[in-house]
């Protein structure tokens, strides 16, 4: 059940003396690079200074503006000719990011993404699917590696093309297949279309999930539809991609990979670390990387560290499923709210189609929140639509404080992407 | 004595009504009668038209959410109180109307409702005697319409 029996059943203090013998040579690597050393001379920071793993507290944070700051190649420790390999974020918030790999960069993190698979019973002989985008999207590449270090045959269908993904399911017997949550969805809808039963049709049986936050109820609702075992993944690009944290079997938080990364948890305001098991922005150190290692990485998303050990046997800590991001935090009348949290409500109503879209206005000083909602099956009742809809309304209200607007639209009517799902626009005007 | 209804849910945004009347137009769909009402969050456009069950797998092609419901569609000569005639007959048995809605076709007034018993409304309909029209008879109640007005 382990793929790397040693590594992953670590004792924590094993974990512990690993990472510090880990860290140390990270923050040597680190002077390499033009950005650290800089940094360590702002702060007056020596390399010898890290005797301790309480030490790591001594270091700055590093955010995402520091990687802009130092596109392209700032933060790199090793030659360009050492590197084998490059990714860029999109770009889409501002300068575009970049992270650089070296030939043992991209087998460690192909080592990391294999073991996340055999984890969920994932063995050679399994035919693994990737509807995920590839190019610089690291979801592609980063299980594609994975998966092949695994041994299982990989089809890297990529991202959309809804019919062909679905001919390849039947026509290859896809076992596994990875794809994020909404497309999950999607692919269950254009099955029904055809015809065709994941269950009696195909040879599904795991799913990963990830790179969207989601709730508890969606993976019930992906995992009743299309009869698979439905497991969370973690990854994000400036941490390799995928391969992060994964759920084991027990589906019950992710183990975070403590051999490659040191996981702190803090509060976005104050920067302080939050008492055990309480949410704050998940912050990384990688200490298993060679050409761009991140120190105190403020990754934005929100999790927590689930207390308690897992019964699977892996002492690496368990992170709760992603809250959402910092960043997508919404602030209504003082009032905070992610959108998972209206997510998880509304995926509880049979009624309910799998997408919905949050649109905050303001009128003069006041927040309003309209969630919009497909309808799964019409039905031709005023009393009925309107009971339902007074029944969201009420348990939105039980969940987030406020009360929002809920309307009920047809099936289809909402955006639909083949990448992320928009959830939430805010139309709302600054007041001056 | 049934009739087919079909009930789309539009949204109340400018286009999707066209939406499905361009629909019935390009596949030569004919409108017979159509409700809707001005609620806020949703609407709900009701239609008899020729081909209902066609008129249904456009729809759905189409992407478009609705459905197929049977009605109830009674024949009324064209005199003051035959309305009342009919709907006392149904009322007198403690059934409830859902909706009701009427129209003049080939001289006659039709009203087409929904009840909140459709066994019992359809004894009531055998019992009186009241002129429950079907697909069919209301379509060519329609062409006899279409050939006085020529």
């Amino acid at each position: 059940m382990y793929l790397h029996k040693e590594l992953e059943t670590l004792t924590r203090s094993e974990i512990e003396c690993l990472q510090l013998e880990r860290l140390k040579k990270t923050i040597d690597r680190c002077m390499q690079s033009p950005f650290y050393r800089k940094r360590f001379a702002e702060h007056h920071i020596r390399p010898d200074d890290i005797r301790t793993l309480d030490d790591l507290y001594k270091l700055p944070f590093t955010t995402k503006q520091d990687l802009r700051d130092n596109y392209p190649f700032g933060l790199s420790t090793v030659p360009l000719s050492e590197v084998v390999r490059l990714h860029s974020s999109s770009g889409t918030t501002g300068t575009p990011t970049v992270i650089l790999h070296t030939q043992r960069d991209l087998d460690e993190w192909a080592n990391a993404v294999a073991r996340c698979l055999y984890m969920v019973g994932l063995r050679p002989g399994d035919i693994f699917q990737n509807s995920s985008g590839y190019g610089m999207f690291t979801g592609g590449l980063g299980f594609q590696y994975g998966a092949e270090r695994l041994g299982m045959l990989t089809v890297p269908a990529a991202a959309g093309n809804t019919k062909r993904q679905i001919k390849f399911i039947t026509d290859f017997g896809t076992t596994a297949l990875h794809a994020i949550p909404s497309y999950a969805g999607r692919l269950y809808e254009v099955m029904t279309e055809m015809g065709i039963d994941p269950r009696r049709d195909t040879k599904l049986r795991t799913l990963i999930i990830g790179a969207e936050p989601h709730s508890e109820e969606q993976r019930k609702r992906i995992e009743n539809m299309l009869g698979v075992k439905a497991y969370n993944s973690f990854g994000m690009s400036e941490m390799c991609g995928p391969g992060v944290a994964f759920e084991c079997p027990e589906q019950n938080g992710l183990h975070i990979w403590e051999d490659y990364y040191i996981v702190e948890i803090v509060d976005p305001q104050t920067l302080e670390p939050v008492r055990e098991g309480e949410v704050g922005e998940l912050v990384l150190t990688t200490i298993n990387r060679e050409a761009m290692p991140l120190l105190r990485y403020r990754t934005r998303d929100l999790t927590r560290i689930l207390p308690g050990e897992c019964p699977c046997g892996r002492h690496h800590k368990r992170l709760d499923r992603m809250k959402g991001r910092s960043d997508d935090m919404m602030i209504l009348k003082g009032v905070n709210i992610f959108p998972i949290q209206i997510e998880t409500v509304l995926m509880q109503f049979e009624e309910l189609g799998n997408d919905y879209l949050i649109t905050l206005t303001n009128e003069e000083a006041n927040d309003l929140m309209t969630v919009e909602v497909e309808l799964k099956a019409f039905s031709d009742d005023y009393p009925k639509l309107q009971a339902l809809t007074r029944e969201i309304t009420r348990q939105l209200k039980d969940e987030i404080l406020l009360t929002p607007v809920v309307k009920l639209v047809p099936k289809g009517s909402l955006p639909k992407s083949e990448g992320k799902a928009v959830r939430v626009r805010d139309l709302r005007k600054t007041l001056v | 004595m049934i009739v087919h209804q079909i009930s789309i849910f539009i949204e109340n945004k400018s286009g999707t009504l066209l939406r499905v009347l361009e629909l019935f137009k390009e596949n030569r769909i004919q409108l017979i009668a159509s409700t809707i009402s001005d609620t806020v969050e949703y609407g709900i456009y009701r239609v008899i038209c020729s081909e209902p069950v066609r008129a249904y797998e456009v729809l759905k092609k189409a992407g478009i959410s609705a459905n197929l419901s049977d009605v109830f569609a009674i024949m009324l000569d064209n005199h003051p109180g035959r309305a009342a005639d009919a709907v006392r007959h149904i009322s007198a048995e403690g059934i409830a109307f859902s909706y009701l809605y009427s129209f003049m076709l080939g001289g006659k007034g039709i009203l087409v409702f929904r009840t909140d018993d459709t066994e019992q409304t359809k004894k009531v309909i055998c019992e009186k005697q009241l002129a429950a029209l079907d697909d069919e008879a209301l379509l060519s109640l329609g062409n006899a319409d279409d050939t006085e007005g020529k």
